[in-house]
């Protein structure tokens, strides 16, 4: 019963990528060429939420509701992994519409073939597995 | 109940992502989806012969479970919330499209690609599945997605999630200004 908190956000979570037309390709479209601010509101709207959110939890010490204090983990400092990863990512995002949350709300909404999408990012994910440590980080 | 059914504004739909990931932290977890796809190869069996699949994916469990939730959500928004009109995007994205025989939207995702027509063609195949490679793998080389960089790394202020957005617009404006109109 621990588990269905997790459930119910993750509902929250596929109802709003949905109301939101985030999980459409039309939009991811739009953004790229530039062409309405929907997208960009969205993703600037949650990160002020975020960044305040953020900023109180580590000001005043907020604990989570186990008690324990929330940590924010500081990503390794690089600049390649994060630029050539997030460049692939975004050939892919773009070519998709869908990064992967959407790909699986989707397939929820009823677009079945989105399997494929789901089946390309589990094998993109396998070969970086494979090719981790051969690549540049 | 109107506010429901009709497409949510983007301060609306900004706000409930930005609790999502507060939700979550409160939880003591940290929003990222595409670990997902890292767990479930673990859970394929990957781990024994390659060594980043070899974790207690077990402690991802609460990922997975947000992920069915995710698909639920989607289902239930297409079920119950939905208005039945197309999504209204901007004029000149509608004529860009059209140029690359997208035609304008009559629902959610355009047909000539969302379809089991084009998806069982081979041009469709590697279309749909080489994209999601591309996903899969820029996120785990990059260390995370749109909802581990852009929405909680930027969040804490941090450079190496800054870096992986300015990746994600260098491939999509690649994707869509150079590579889509050959594609199409």
């Amino acid at each position: 019963m621990k588990l269905i908190k997790y459930a119910i956000t993750g509902i929250l979570f596929g109802i709003v990528m949905t109301k939101s037309e985030a999980i459409s390709w039309f939009r991811i479209q739009e953004m790229f060429r530039f062409q309405s601010f929907h997208m960009y509101g969205i993703i600037i709207t949650a990160i002020v939420i975020g960044v305040i959110t953020t900023q109180l939890i580590k000001r005043f010490k907020i604990r989570d509701i186990g008690g324990n204090p929330i940590i924010f983990n500081p990503k390794d400092m690089s600049i390649w992994r994060y630029l050539a990863g997030g460049t692939i990512f975004g050939l892919g995002w773009a070519m998709t519409g869908a990064c992967p949350g959407p790909m699986f709300v989707n397939f929820g909404y009823g677009y079945s073939m989105m399997i494929l999408i789901i089946i390309g990012a589990l094998l993109g994910t396998l070969l970086y597995g494979i090719l981790r440590t051969k690549l540049p980080h | 109940m109107d506010f429901l059914i009709n497409p949510w504004p983007w301060y609306t739909s900004g706000a409930v992502i930005g609790l999502v990931m507060i939700l979550l932290l409160f939880f003591g977890k940290s929003f990222g989806f595409s670990a997902n796809l890292r767990t479930m190869c673990s859970i394929a069996g990957a781990g024994s012969k390659v060594s980043f699949f070899n974790f207690d994916w077990k402690k991802q469990t609460w990922n997975l479970v947000f992920l069915v939730g995710a698909i639920l959500g989607g289902w239930i928004a297409n079920t119950f919330m939905n208005d039945g009109n197309p999504v209204q995007i901007a004029a000149s994205t509608i004529n860009d499209l059209a140029a690359l025989g997208i035609a304008a939207p009559e629902s959610m995702q355009p047909t000539e690609i969302f379809s089991w027509e084009f998806a069982s063609s081979i041009k469709g195949i590697l279309f749909l599945i080489f994209g999601g490679l591309l996903v899969g793998f820029g996120a785990r080389y990059a260390g995370g997605c749109t909802s581990g960089h852009a929405i909680s790394g930027v969040s804490d202020l941090q450079i190496p999630s800054m870096i992986a957005v300015v990746g994600f617009f260098i491939g999509g404006l690649i994707m869509t200004h150079l590579l889509l109109p050959l594609i199409f």
